[in-house]
């Protein structure tokens, strides 16, 4: 059974009883979230832990293969790469989910918000890769949607860009007032633009820690989650090194 | 400049070798004659009448190979089954070599046009067959995806993503075709025709006039650079966002 996909009421998204299986490897089994209105979700764990199957299967990408999941509103995704059309150029790129008169009017108008209204008639292989990522993020601003998708937005940044554009991502969501749910591995970028924080561990993954940032979700007691998430992950001496990749 | 170096230099050394004497003009016509024999086919019409035959058999030939590998290589480049159940043997076909065909098409078609079309037609067919089949398999899956979350059709995920995805490969494949159509009609024209620029070869070879001979060479080189020119300016108008190193 797939996913039953309905309004989901107050909530910009909401989870129940997600499953989902590549082969024998059981990702999810009966995991639950709800994303309320406006409200910034951010989703830690290391890699492989599920965290980008979740927004994919939210995304309408993966078939769940149980549980239910409700969106309010169009959905915006942006991918850890631009994943810009190389045949168009930026206006075009940021265009293309447009379906009507009132969407297209507003291209110019995400291209000045992501800063890129200098930059329209260019191709993507004329942008840098901060450029790329903020056309990406324009394109997913077009049809205004109620959530937005986040999946490792700044991962393939250099350190400038990426505190650069988690700040333009920040302002922009504070503007569009979108729900967002932030898929990364970074605790920084999570500090930086999330109310709440979630980490997701185990096999089948579930929510190991949850927090308010500003209360509980401080940086010592996510970067504790995901250390202590990497030791139930795979115990041993490696994962003593892996865990501490988190506190570098 | 640099690209005229070498062709003005293999100019220089053809004149001076037949102004010389060092090689008789039954065995090279010098530039002079070669020069003279254009003009003279060019009055007499001739020259029109085979250029114009071997064009029109390269473009039909040419046209119809191009239809039919869209036709196929979007069939089987779209399809698993019909892959699994044409691949092997439009594969097995390519491998062989292009003048084995022409005794059956000969026996099949007759020594008309058809045949000699029928030739080209092959040779043209498979590199734009097999870069669309393989442009179409390289489309980038994440492309694609961009495509699934905005929620378009099938038909317009083709149009609006597959297709020009796959525009660069499918427009190298069609120069090659291109080139090889000349190819083939070298072949077929060799053969069995009574115009043409094949026509022009033999029967410079039959009356021993090496200046005909050559000048159906020129000829062939022409069309040939002219076409691959012609292709490769319209990848460039079309598909020149590629970001890749120019070829």
């Amino acid at each position: 059974m797939t996913a039953l996909r309905s309004p989901g009421g107050d909530n910009a998204a909401r989870i129940r009883g997600l499953r989902k299986a590549f082969g024998t490897h059981l990702v999810f089994d009966g995991l639950d979230l709800d994303v309320a209105r406006g409200e910034r979700v951010a989703i830690l764990g290391a890699s492989g832990c599920g965290k980008s199957t979740l927004l994919r299967c939210v995304a309408g990408l993966e078939r769940s293969d149980a549980g239910t999941i409700a969106t309010t509103g169009e959905i915006g995704v942006v991918f850890q790469e631009p994943r810009l059309f190389p045949w168009l150029d930026v206006e075009r790129n940021v265009a293309f989910p447009a379906r009507s008169d009132a969407e297209r009017s507003r291209v110019h108008n995400v291209l000045a918000l992501v800063g890129l209204a200098h930059a329209a008639q260019r191709l993507p292989k004329q942008l840098s890769g901060g450029m790329a990522q903020r056309a990406a993020l324009a394109r997913a601003l077009v049809r205004d949607p109620a959530l937005l998708l986040l999946d490792e937005p700044f991962a393939a940044l250099d350190a400038l860009r990426r505190i650069e554009l988690r700040a333009a991502v920040r302002e922009i969501l504070e503007f569009t007032r979108a729900s967002a749910v932030l898929v990364t591995h970074d605790v920084d970028d999570a500090l930086a633009l999330a109310d709440r924080v979630l980490v997701l561990a185990g096999t089948p993954a579930e929510i190991v820690f949850h927090g308010v940032v500003g209360e509980d979700a401080t940086r010592a007691a996510i970067l504790d989650a995901l250390g202590v998430a990497d030791v139930r992950r795979a115990p041993g001496p490696r994962s003593v090194r892996h865990g501490a990749s988190y506190t570098t | 400049m640099g690209r005229f170096v070498v062709p003005l230099a293999l100019f220089a050394a053809w004149w001076a070798a037949t102004a010389s004497g060092a090689v008789k003009s039954y065995q090279l016509a010098s530039p002079r004659d070669v020069l003279r024999e254009i003009a003279d086919l060019a009055q007499s019409g001739l020259l029109w009448r085979d250029l114009g035959a071997s064009i029109e058999r390269v473009a039909l030939g040419f046209a119809i190979a191009l239809l039919l590998a869209l036709v196929l290589g979007s069939v089987v480049g779209g399809s698993r089954i019909a892959e699994r159940a044409l691949d092997p043997t439009l594969q097995a076909i390519r491998s062989v070599p292009s003048l084995a065909w022409v005794p059956l098409i000969l026996l099949w078609l007759g020594i008309g046009e058809t045949a000699k079309i029928t030739l080209v037609a092959i040779g043209a067919f498979f590199p734009i067959y097999v870069s669309l089949v393989s442009g179409i398999r390289g489309v980038d899956r994440k492309l694609v995806e961009v495509g699934t979350i905005f929620g378009l059709s099938r038909t317009a995920l083709i149009a609006r993503v597959l297709v020009p995805a796959t525009l660069p490969q499918l427009l190298v494949g069609a120069r090659i075709g291109l080139t090889q159509a000349w190819l083939f009609l070298v072949a077929a024209e060799l053969l069995a025709a009574t115009n043409g620029l094949g026509f022009l070869l033999t029967d410079g070879q039959q009356t021993s006039r090496t200046d005909e001979i050559l000048v159906a060479i020129l000829l062939f080189a022409l069309c040939g650079k002219l076409s691959e020119s012609g292709m490769r300016w319209l990848e460039k108008r079309l598909v020149g966002w590629t970001d890749t190193v120019p070829v």
